[in-house]
């Protein structure tokens, strides 16, 4: 799988600047969101002609995400750090089979996904599979609704709502969770995320429907009026 | 179109992906059906607030180990 995402990347047009407007690393050389976007092939090319300090400019920039999602998926701190070093190290020794048809980062996402992906595995055979088959769209139906107000988040602090966020997140099972971490929060497309995991277009839709209604059910615990905070 | 209908194309209408014919249908059923259009509000709204979150800032300690490997690995002298 690992090899097909590194050397297979045409025709990935993710949405991609709504991420890089919340970019904050911790670079000494950290630059706007516009710039950023507009430079990235610039570093990217550099990289790829042996400018190892434009390689490490580019891990500066992404090593915050790519940890967040690692450790999104893996739930586990010391798999996601190991996840995120192995996936900047394959980046770097295949950057001649990246020829930028793609987002440098969505090409990056990738890679770290199955990384991440590989030792969720390790850490947990047998408990989930990506393969299995997917039930039928139509037998989950929303159970709990409750009014939210207009403004559920302002309830809580922003800690408290950092909190909740990986709690739900971490809660929902593997095989959805790391389809609505590459689909909503790295916003790959349906196509990228399938070519991914490896599984279905169609298998895709359906895990990120249910991702979707499972996740509004566990903030509907947290949200729905007269709930404690 | 029914609520089943309006749950099974739920994600496609969110992403923007519904031909026009079918997009209209959901919305007349939502113009009428309370429970739908609160399950189309909260998901959206569920995925706004679950992906707002900011880059995990490294700890110094982490972010020290990923590059010293890195410069290991690539050959680059330390900075």
């Amino acid at each position: 799988m690992l090899s097909a995402i590194l050397t297979a990347e045409k025709g990935y047009g993710a949405p991609f600047g709504s991420f890089l407007g919340t970019l904050s690393t911790p670079s000494p050389h950290r630059l706007s969101s516009t710039i950023v976007r507009e430079d990235e092939h610039l570093l990217v090319a550099a990289a790829r002609a042996g400018d190892t300090a434009a390689f490490e400019e580019l891990v500066n920039r992404y090593e915050g995400k790519i940890f967040r999602l690692t450790r999104n998926i893996t739930g586990n701190h010391e798999d996601a750090e190991d996840a995120m070093q192995d996936a900047f190290l394959k980046a770097y020794a295949h950057l001649q089979d990246f020829h930028g048809d793609s987002r440098f980062y969505t090409w990056l996402v990738r890679i770290a996904a199955n990384e991440a992906l590989m030792r969720l595995r390790k850490r947990r055979p047998n408990q989930f599979s990506l393969d299995e088959q997917i039930e039928g769209d139509t037998d989950f139906f929303p159970r709990e609704l409750e009014d939210w107000g207009p403004t559920p988040e302002q309830k809580y602090t922003q800690t408290e709502m950092q909190n909740i966020v990986g709690d739900v997140i971490d809660s929902l099972e593997p095989e959805y969770r790391i389809v609505f971490l590459l689909r909503d929060f790295e916003e790959l497309s349906t196509q990228e995320t399938a070519e991914t995991l490896g599984i279905s277009v169609p298998a895709i839709k359906s895990r990120l429907l249910r991702a979707r209604l499972k996740l509004r059910e566990k903030l509907n615990r947290h949200f729905r009026q007269g709930a404690p905070n | 179109m029914n609520c089943k209908g309006v749950i099974r194309e739920l994600s496609n209408y969110i992403d923007g992906e519904l031909d026009a014919v079918v997009k209209q249908e959901l919305e007349h059923h939502l113009a009428h059906c309370e429970d739908c259009t609160m399950i189309v509000d909260q998901t959206k709204k569920t995925i706004e607030i679950l992906c707002d979150s900011q880059p995990v800032s490294l700890s110094t300690d982490v972010r020290s180990r990923l590059h010293e490997t890195l410069r290991e690995k690539t050959g680059q002298k330390p900075t």
